[in-house]
């Protein structure tokens, strides 16, 4: 209902830091600017990663998934719960948060949602998501709370002075994890069997299933990679955000915009879609105006879908109607 | 499999018998409607102010799900931003006739031909590239009006938002009253609901239907894709601004929450809901998704769910909605129809 | 006798593969032309590049003279130059006589005029005359649907003449038609073509059927005309023999 809210609470979280990161006099302007671009970096990591996810997704099997933010928003929210409702120690919360997580999200997504619902066409599965994102949204403002929860950090919320800019260790860490993470994915892809075979799939079914590869385990490896890539973006973006049920709208609309701004169907173009985002909406809060930062990345997709409409790294399409 | 010997006789049957068509169903839809409005119009008597209100919402979103039917259903567009647009025309509306003390009819009136201006500036840039990205930009716009609604107190109220919006008078009769201003929805929604029955039946229904089929074959046929698809988004977020216009009347307040992109999902759900495609489907879906939980007592979370989970339901058993089940259960009563259905 | 189509050196590649590579004809006024050539011969590409459809990497393309390269499909086709595909590409939600309506609407009147005019467009009895012609007349009120295959295909070929076209380009219209509807058809075409002065390009793997429509027979092979001529030249020239029928 408050798409505005997550990134408000957000941030407040952010400006707080940002206000006593900046308490030492001697920070210039461009020690400023650093700690922007490295917040900027860190987000836009996140939405990377939740936009390779959704790029995979959509190229292995015509699924929009406007679910994506939802994707992101849930694993935190689940692992609240499971300390909550068991009052598991984090790790084993976090254990049982996440494998539900993809098991319901990344399988069951696959085989409950779009196998029965593809049949029917691209257009259906596409509401289809817009249905679970609402079931998604309301679940977790129902069943958990309302409210904007605290997430336990992984690292210490302690800043680093470098060159005079004061960073966040937090920061620092989504970065290290993130760029991991796709690296990971990058070399999984492209470096081992398996990945060449998702690969081919994603670029060509027909041609894939032709090969011999099998393409219905590949497009549910594509599902359960996307459901993992949603886990790791919630729990790192959670500590800074919180867990909140609206939180995904958001995170959702910059996926989309990065996925677009990258060129749609590449895993490449995401990344680097992700990090623009991130860093536009980073810098635009720091010097723009913070009512309206979430404005400048859509005002930047209505320039990116004027001027280059298949993407900064996407190429054009052929066929025209 | 052998072509007929006769040539003539077939072919001579022209025009008048035209029952098993398209051509008879629209009739049937017109018929529904007339009565329809003539059952609302009595509808309320002994409801309440409760009730009559509730009837007058039904109608009010049942307009603006129309025109997403159009946009999704006929030419088979994604638009996520009908609750933006509707925010937009019950803005204005309230904005011209508390501020600047203009007529209700020349409000909503700039309401219609605002939301389809913007229709049509937010359509042409998407629509040039790929049909999906219509789904991207208009979750984009939404969420920026939502925050000019939110963050623009000057003009909007932010997030207190607009309060004392005038009901309008007909003939010097006042509709300040609970079931005056219910026959006015009744009548406009009914004028809006015609319109677009004449619209799918006329030549440029056929053509919305071609290219959600087929937009290639359409194109070779002459028919200009690009010009059709951004008509039909802009007519449909139209209707979205006409909705807005009777919105912000009949609540006499407004805020920037009912027309967030969350609002937005919602409507498209209710199209698919009540059958996409079918005239008389956004009523049902907007029965179920606005009328149901407030009669039962039942609004918020948990009903957003429900119903949420019962579109995917239908989705995959009957993607055409309540319409196309209803269609199912007559064809099954009447216990013909079933191998040629076509579908 | 006046050229309709001209097209000049066309090339259309794909990354690195050139699928069509300097193809240059012409077709007069009043002709069936043929176009053969073995599977991926770059006969369909050829056909959406003169269309449209797809952007030729190089060469132009003439209707009438007047320059139409890369013009939008629908465009073309308000100019006359009609088409039918190599899959079957009717409506199936619309009758068989909306199908034909649909064919015609955009080549007259206007937006507004298509709005508030008539239902059928004035097109009623045409679309009946057509299909008639075609010998459907008893379905003419049945979802296109649910008729049968080869019904299908004979509707897709009537949708391409309801305009009066100049020029049609019919892609494998013979394909999947069994052997009493192909007679059918080709009686069919051959009269529209005698009727209504219509030109046509016809693109066909069933030999039995391109050489005794065609009029004049072009032959693709590896993206370049391979031999021109009547069907009997071509039948008898030794380069086309050598690409069918192989060493």
């Amino acid at each position: 209902m408050d798409p505005g809210a997550p990134l408000r609470c957000g941030r407040d979280d952010a400006s707080r830091s940002n206000a006593t990161l900046n308490e030492p006099s001697e920070n210039t302007a461009m020690a400023e600017f650093i700690a922007y671009l490295i917040a900027g970096v860190a987000t836009g990591a996140i939405y990377a990663l939740a936009a390779i996810g959704f790029t995979l997704v959509w190229q292995t099997s015509q699924t929009i998934n406007f679910a994506q933010g939802e994707f992101v928003m849930l694993p935190a929210v689940l692992v609240l719960l499971a300390i909550k409702l068991f009052g598991a120690p984090i790790w084993l919360a976090a254990i049982i948060g996440i494998a539900a997580f993809i098991l319901i999200f990344g399988v069951g997504f696959k085989i409950a949602v779009v196998d029965p619902m593809i049949r029917h066409g691209v257009l259906p599965l596409a509401i289809a998501t817009m249905a679970l994102s609402i079931i998604m949204k309301e679940g977790a403002k129902d069943g958990f709370s309302a409210e904007a929860q605290n997430f336990p950090s992984f690292v210490p919320t302690d800043t680093l002075s470098i060159f005079g800019a004061a960073i966040s260790l937090q920061h620092l860490a989504i970065i290290a994890v993130a760029f991991a993470v796709i690296g990971a994915l990058q070399w999984f892809v492209g470096g081992t069997r398996l990945g060449r075979q998702m690969q081919a799939t994603a670029q060509n079914p027909t041609v894939a299933r032709i090969l011999g590869i099998p393409v219905e385990r590949m497009v549910l490896l594509t599902f359960v990679i996307n459901a993992a890539l949603a886990v790791v973006a919630s729990v790192l973006i959670s500590p800074i955000y919180l867990a909140k049920f609206s939180n995904g709208e958001v995170i959702g609309l910059f996926a989309f915009i990065a996925a677009i701004v990258g060129g749609f169907n590449q895993v490449r173009g995401a990344l680097v879609g992700g990090l623009i985002v991130g860093i536009v909406d980073s810098l635009a809060a720091g010097y723009f105006s913070s009512q309206y930062k979430l404005a400048v990345p859509l005002v930047l997709l209505i320039i990116i879908i004027l001027l280059k409409p298949e993407g900064l790294m996407g190429r054009r399409e052929e066929r025209r109607v | 499999m052998t072509a007929p010997a006769t040539k003539g006789s077939a072919g001579l049957r022209t025009t008048p018998a035209r029952a098993p068509t398209l051509g008879g169903f629209a009739d049937g839809t017109l018929i529904t409607l007339a009565l329809g409005a003539v059952i609302l119009w009595f509808a309320p008597s002994g409801m309440g102010r409760y009730g009559t209100y509730v009837l007058s919402l039904w109608l009010v979103m049942a307009i603006a799900v129309m025109g997403l039917n159009l946009t999704l259903g006929y030419a088979g567009l994604k638009s996520l931003a009908q609750a933006a647009f509707m925010g937009i025309g019950a803005y204005i509306t309230a904005l011209l006739t508390t501020k600047t003390g203009i007529s209700w009819y020349a409000a909503f009136a700039i309401s219609g031909i605002a939301t389809f201006a913007v229709g049509l500036l937010l359509g042409f840039p998407a629509l040039r590239v790929k049909a999906h990205y219509l789904a991207f930009v208009t979750l984009a716009f939404s969420t920026l009006v939502w925050l000019v609604m939110r963050n623009e107190q000057w003009l909007t109220g932010g997030v207190f938002g607009l309060s004392n919006i005038p009901r309008p008078s007909l003939f010097g009769f006042k509709l300040d009253g609970a079931l005056a201003f219910h026959r006015f929805v009744v009548v406009v929604t009914f004028l809006l609901a015609v319109l677009l029955w004449w619209m799918i039946r006329s030549p440029w229904g056929r053509a919305f239907t071609a290219l959600r089929e087929n937009p290639i074959r359409a194109a070779s046929l002459g028919i200009d894709t690009r010009m059709y698809t951004l008509l039909a988004f802009a007519i449909g977020s139209a209707y979205a601004g006409f909705a807005g216009a009777l919105y912000a009347p009949l609540v006499e307040f407004i805020d920037p929450s009912p027309f967030s992109l969350s609002q937005s999902f919602f409507l498209l759900l209710m199209v698919v809901a009540g059958g996409a495609g079918y005239l008389l489907g956004p009523f049902i879906g907007a029965l179920l998704g606005v009328v149901l939980p407030e009669w039962l007592r039942f609004a918020g979370s948990l009903y957003l769910i429900i119903f949420a989970a019962i579109v995917m339901l239908l989705l995959i058993a009957c993607p055409q909605g309540m319409s196309g089940l209803i269609e199912r259960g007559w064809a099954w009563i009447t216990g013909k129809n079933k191998a040629g259905g076509g579908r | 006798m006046s050229q309709v189509l001209e097209v000049t050196n066309l090339h259309k590649a794909f990354g690195g593969i050139k699928a069509v590579n300097g193809v240059s004809f012409s077709v007069n006024e009043g002709e069936i032309l043929g176009i053969i050539g073995p599977n991926g011969c770059g006969k369909s590409t050829l056909f959406n590049c003169i269309l449209g459809q797809l952007e030729p990497t190089e060469g132009s393309v003439k209707l009438d003279g007047r320059e139409v390269t890369n013009m939008r499909p629908s465009e073309l086709n308000r100019l006359g130059v009609s088409r039918t595909f190599q899959l079957l590409q009717v409506f199936p939600e619309l009758t068989v006589r909306e199908n034909l309506i649909l064919a015609g609407q955009e080549h007259q009147g206007s937006m507004l005029s298509r709005f508030f005019g008539a239902r059928d467009a004035g097109l009623g009895e045409a679309a009946d005359r057509m299909i008639s012609f075609f010998k459907l007349g008893h379905l003419i009120d049945a979802k296109a649907g649910g008729l049968s295959y080869g019904q299908q295909k004979l509707l897709d070929a009537a949708m391409a003449f309801m305009a009066g076209p100049r020029l049609v380009l019919l892609d494998e219209p013979a394909g999947g038609v069994n052997l009493t509807m192909l007679g059918d058809l080709k009686e069919r075409l051959r009269a529209i073509n005698a009727e209504q002065g219509s030109t046509f390009v016809v693109i066909e793997h069933n030999m039995d059927f391109v050489m005794s429509l065609c009029t004049r027979v072009l032959v693709l092979a590896e993206g370049k005309v391979l031999a021109e001529g009547t069907p009997a030249e071509v039948r008898a020239n030794p380069a086309v023999i050598e690409a069918y029928l192989g060493h």
